[in-house]
């Protein structure tokens, strides 16, 4: 069997339909939702805030701290029991890392950063969708950063290097690789590495190139949606006043006057 | 911190409140958007003011227990998550997010609204259990009336999934058209007694300054199915009786906006 077309009809380089806002959690200091697919993270950001317990304070930086979970019906199989799980914890682990190398964390010494994401629905590509969300929500919470992370997963489909596999294609007979990946917008430095399956050497660089490109239009994408609560028009109109379009839902106050 | 702890009984008091709502009033908008999650059997989302929850259904198939061995059985969790609210923490479930799963559990488990025993495939071995999940997204107040309405219209969302005739495993990527077998529609409104007055749909301000509040799980006949009495002040029969009628008034006010929403 040799993989010629994608099982959903896409290019080899093609992402499937993305959708991404920012600022739709009024609780949190900073929030994004991202879709990529069947698959959707909401990201909050809270802080910086008080570390605790204090022997974590550091009084020369910041503690930046990931959280990610699926929500217990997100999954395509049977009901995820709630709760951090081992899988949990190790995205949780790999998306701080991914991140941190743009936070400054010497602007809230002592203090905590907490980035929770949790995803409604899944359907592969869940720790990348959730470092891009978690990027749109920092700039949304003014986190001081030097640059922003997007993120993607390449692989290779029994012989075809391709971007953003589905769940289908990750469990394609054949040989598959998944290799979920997050890049730095102006360095071009890789935060996120992981792979699992079986590929060549040649095909791995290959798929870091598509990774190049794919990453590329996820950080237009995360640009769009800041733009769209930030940014004003030459008019002064047409912008959202630093509330994104998803907020008047949430209103209740202003918008009885 | 406990913002406005003594203004908004001082409002009470005059029948007015922070954002300018009637005591009876709901926060607008109230929006029920079901079928959110395609791997879930059944979702809502719910959104009243602010307050923003998601409901989740899974089904699978578990031997019945032995007191109940024609009948399936429902589970209702609570996740109070730490992206919708500065006050969650990560960890095992707080007392809060145990009795809001509990009282939903028993608005629609004494309600009789979903029949047991249609959900048993065969006694003793083989049956359908529903496990509903409560996830919050933005809490600004009332998870109580927006959980329970996020729960009933993921409950008339959900469809069964697929079964293999000949191995009985479950395929949860195909759904049939075949829904749950609900007998009943019951919704949950809480009335909060703050400095002598009653309101209902408290933001989260005014969650954290009431004296009392009763929560009314009701079908749309206006039997009552649940009930849940909370705060550390006392109330008086008259009290409930007052509350109850609010409370069942309210719930026909939820019913429709459902309606509209589906």
């Amino acid at each position: 069997m040799v993989y010629k077309q994608r099982l959903d009809g896409r290019k080899i380089d093609e992402l499937r339909p993305m959708e991404a806002k920012a600022g739709v959690i009024p609780n949190a200091d900073g929030s994004a939702s991202f879709k990529i697919g069947k698959t959707w993270a909401l990201a909050a950001v809270y802080g910086p805030r008080e570390l605790y317990p204090k022997f974590l304070q550091d009084p020369k930086k910041g503690l930046l701290r990931c959280h990610y979970g699926m929500m217990p019906f997100s999954g395509s199989g049977e009901r995820i029991r709630p709760g951090n799980s081992r899988r949990a914890q190790e995205i949780s682990m790999v998306m701080t890392s991914a991140l941190e190398p743009v936070v400054d964390l010497s602007a809230f010494p002592n203090a905590v950063v907490d980035i929770f994401v949790d995803l409604p629905q899944t359907d592969a590509g869940t720790r990348c969708a959730a470092i891009s969300a978690a990027a749109i929500a920092l700039a949304d919470a003014g986190i001081p950063m030097t640059d922003m992370v997007s993120s993607v997963a390449v692989g290779e489909v029994d012989g075809m290097v391709c971007a953003d596999l589905t769940y289908n294609e990750e469990s394609y007979e054949g040989i598959v690789s998944d290799i979920p990946v997050a890049m730095l917008h102006k360095t071009k430095g890789i935060s996120l590495l992981q792979m699992d399956g079986e590929i060549s050497k040649k095909n791995l660089v290959k798929a870091l190139e598509l990774a190049e490109a794919a990453t590329e239009k996820v950080y237009e994408l995360q640009k769009k949606a800041l733009t769209e609560k930030y940014v004003r028009d030459q008019d002064g109109k047409g912008n959202n006043n630093g509330k994104s379009e998803y907020e008047p839902e949430f209103e209740t106050e202003d918008s009885r006057e | 911190m406990i913002i406005n702890k003594d203004l908004v009984p001082e409002l009470a008091s005059q029948g007015k409140r922070l954002d300018n709502r009637r005591l009876d009033e709901y926060r607008e908008p109230i929006l029920v958007e079901t079928d959110i999650s395609w791997t879930a059997e059944g979702s809502a989302k719910v959104q009243i003011g602010k307050t923003v929850v998601m409901a989740g259904v899974k089904l699978s198939i578990e031997k019945p227990y032995n007191d109940t061995s024609d009948e399936g059985g429902i589970t209702v969790n609570a996740e109070l998550l730490p992206l919708s609210s500065p006050e969650y923490e990560t960890g095992p479930p707080s007392i809060k997010a145990i009795e809001l799963a509990r009282v939903t559990d028993r608005g629609i488990r004494e309600a009789k609204a979903i029949d047991f025993k249609k959900l048993c495939i065969e006694p003793g071995v083989k049956a359908w259990f529903v496990v509903i999940d409560i996830i919050t997204i933005n809490d600004d107040g009332n998870l109580f009336d927006a959980s329970a309405l996020a729960v009933l219209a993921a409950l008339k969302s959900a469809k069964f999934p697929e079964v293999d005739p000949e191995t009985g495993a479950i395929d949860y990527k195909k759904k049939t058209d075949k829904s749950l077998p609900l007998t009943k529609e019951p919704l949950t409104v809480t009335v909060y007694k703050v400095k002598g007055k009653l309101m209902v749909d408290p933001n989260k301000y005014e969650e954290q300054a009431y004296d009392a509040r009763l929560t009314v799980a009701s079908d749309s006949k206006g039997t009552i199915s649940a009930l849940q009495k909370g705060g550390f002040h006392p109330l008086t029969a008259e009290d409930i009786s007052q509350m109850v009628d609010i409370a069942l008034d309210k719930a026909k006010f939820l019913r429709g906006k459902l309606n509209q929403s589906l």
